[in-house]
């Protein structure tokens, strides 16, 4: 079993927040993208409504971040060496990419939200068309995905007992802010109206997306070995069981058509996203 | 003037007396926490962002039967390949030509991912200046061609200052000198882990005993890039692939 002397870098409640704003709005745009890209004209106000969706909740993520710092006033040494002025960027630090791509993501977003609010409100075209327009959609739902995932990566690069003792933290985290962006979007579908087939499709990819968390959990765990009993501890079974809940109850649920249940399996979706956030940034540093 | 210094802890030589500390603390203009009073004479409890060094008091059962304290001057280890400079990510940590690790206080930016990384527990964050803070080898004094405080201060030459090459050499010497007198559990940390740290220490224990990394979990944070980013990137493919099928037209079903 790996050994640890290492000090918990106090990355607390901003830091959860982020990582499940920024896991939501990555995963709802990826999952806008595709359903745009797969062309069914009834799927558009979906799809439109993952747009809209993404831009205000990536939005918080630097607010988030800046907040978190020590010196906030230095956010922008991240990006910008502070004594040579050359762009700051290491691929082989996850915080530094991640920075990076936080901002190449946001102008996707921006764009893309631009375009949904224009043809939302003002009935413009879309004009995210063409060759060039499904390029910029899968190259923005690249970014997307990687938002989603690569914050359990950086809890990994460290040497803090169990984030560095796994390689499925990332996966796990990508897995999730796919599930939590399923649920966040069927439930704003069910509050709106739209086409019963659109409504279908998303209520199948949140349950193909939670079992693609709850397979993710189990790996997270085999891939963590002893080490794993550092949750079995009573105040982070509390929060598993919430995580579990948030897994289990959802994958009964959704099989109901009716739109009661469909939206509470949305919601404790979303509860347990963040339960999973909390307990692995909160565990690893007690 | 560049050149390539190095810290030798001789723990054996050491009485506890904590002048390290103190002289440490003087010169760095660290006031320190509020003493904590526990059933030891360790008060001091953990290297961070106010003790960058600390005298650590390990109590062992002597083959005769008696108590005896295993002492130990921690410090920052310098790393040449350091934990903490491979993931800071406003390059905030540089190596000084003294090839020592060095936190920039005008650059940091106290995102603290370097606390994260350190194996030694050595950074702390300073919640007044909004930094991360731990020793900086004296770096004024090295440029001024002093000695650094703590060795400066030491009674016992516990703490040996010099060229990391002559500190090897006194390091190895010892070694064998104790071996020689029969002090078998004597051993050398820090010749061989992250490239070779610059405050080496002569142990009486195993490295773990004194809150180190043995060789094995000695290892750097992006071990874990390439598997957990090919990790997601396996889920990632999952996902659109499951998101495809669940998208796509169902004859007639809707």
């Amino acid at each position: 079993m790996p050994q640890h002397f290492v000090a918990p870098p106090q990355w607390e409640w901003y830091i959860v927040w982020y990582f499940f704003l920024g896991g939501l709005a990555g995963g709802a745009y990826a999952l806008g993208a595709i359903l745009r890209l797969m062309g069914d004209q009834r799927d558009a106000p979906v799809s439109r409504l993952a747009f809209l969706l993404t831009l205000p909740l990536l939005a918080i993520c630097p607010i988030l971040l800046t907040l978190d710092l020590g010196r906030p006033l230095r956010f922008w040494h991240m990006l910008i060496d502070a004594r040579t002025f050359t762009l700051n960027f290491k691929y082989w630090s996850p915080m530094s990419v991640g920075v990076w791509v936080l901002l190449v993501f946001s102008l996707f977003a921006l764009i893309s939200f631009l375009e949904a609010f224009g043809t939302w409100r003002s009935g413009k075209a879309p004009f995210l068309t063409g060759g060039l327009g499904r390029v910029f959609l899968i190259i923005g739902a690249l970014f997307g995905l990687f938002l989603a995932g690569y914050t359990g990566v950086l809890l990994s690069v460290s040497n803090q007992p169990v984030w560095s003792d796994t390689w499925a933290l990332g996966a796990l985290f990508l897995a999730s802010g796919l599930s939590v962006a399923a649920a966040a979007l069927t439930l704003m579908a069910r509050l709106g109206r739209h086409e019963a087939s659109a409504e279908a499709k998303l209520t199948r990819v949140d349950r193909y997306f939670t079992l693609l968390e709850l397979v993710l959990l189990v790996v997270f765990f085999v891939s963590l070995g002893a080490v794993g009993s550092q949750f079995l501890q009573p105040r982070w079974m509390v929060l598993w069981v919430v995580v579990l809940i948030g897994i289990l109850v959802p994958l009964a649920l959704q099989l109901s058509p009716r739109r009661t249940p469909a939206m509470l399996a949305a919601v404790l979706t979303l509860i347990g996203g963040l339960a999973l956030r909390i307990v692995v940034v909160f565990s690893a540093q007690m | 003037m560049a050149r390539t210094v190095g810290f030798f802890t001789d723990t054996t030589l050491c009485i506890g007396c904590k002048a390290c500390e103190v002289a440490c603390k003087e010169w760095n203009q660290l006031p320190g926490h509020a003493p904590a009073f526990g059933d030891g004479y360790d008060n001091t409890g953990q290297l961070d962002e106010q003790n960058w060094r600390h005298v650590q008091f390990h109590e062992r059962t002597t083959p005769k039967g008696g108590v005896a304290w295993n002492m130990m001057s921690d410090v920052c280890k310098h790393c040449t390949q350091a934990s903490c400079m491979e993931v800071c990510p406003t390059n905030a940590i540089i190596k000084t030509e003294f090839d020592t690790v060095y936190i920039q206080p005008s650059v940091c930016n106290g995102c603290r991912d370097c606390i994260a990384a350190c194996p030694y527990h050595v950074i702390g964050f300073d919640e007044a200046s909004g930094l991360a803070r731990k020793c900086t080898f004296c770096y004024d004094r090295l440029q001024a061609n002093l000695l650094p405080a703590c060795a400066k201060a030491c009674p016992t030459e516990s703490i040996k200052f010099g060229e990391l090459g002559t500190m090897r050499e006194v390091a190895g010497a010892r070694l064998n000198q104790l071996r020689g007198q029969g002090m078998a559990e004597a051993r050398l940390y820090g010749d061989k882990e992250y490239g070779g740290l610059h405050a080496l220490f002569l142990l009486t224990d195993k490295p773990e005993a004194y809150g180190l990394p043995n060789a094995e979990n000695a290892v750097l944070p992006s071990r874990n890039n390439i598997r957990n980013y090919l990790g997601s990137v396996v889920t990632a493919a999952i996902g659109v692939v499951g998101a495809v099928f669940a998208f796509r037209e169902r004859g007639g079903k809707g």
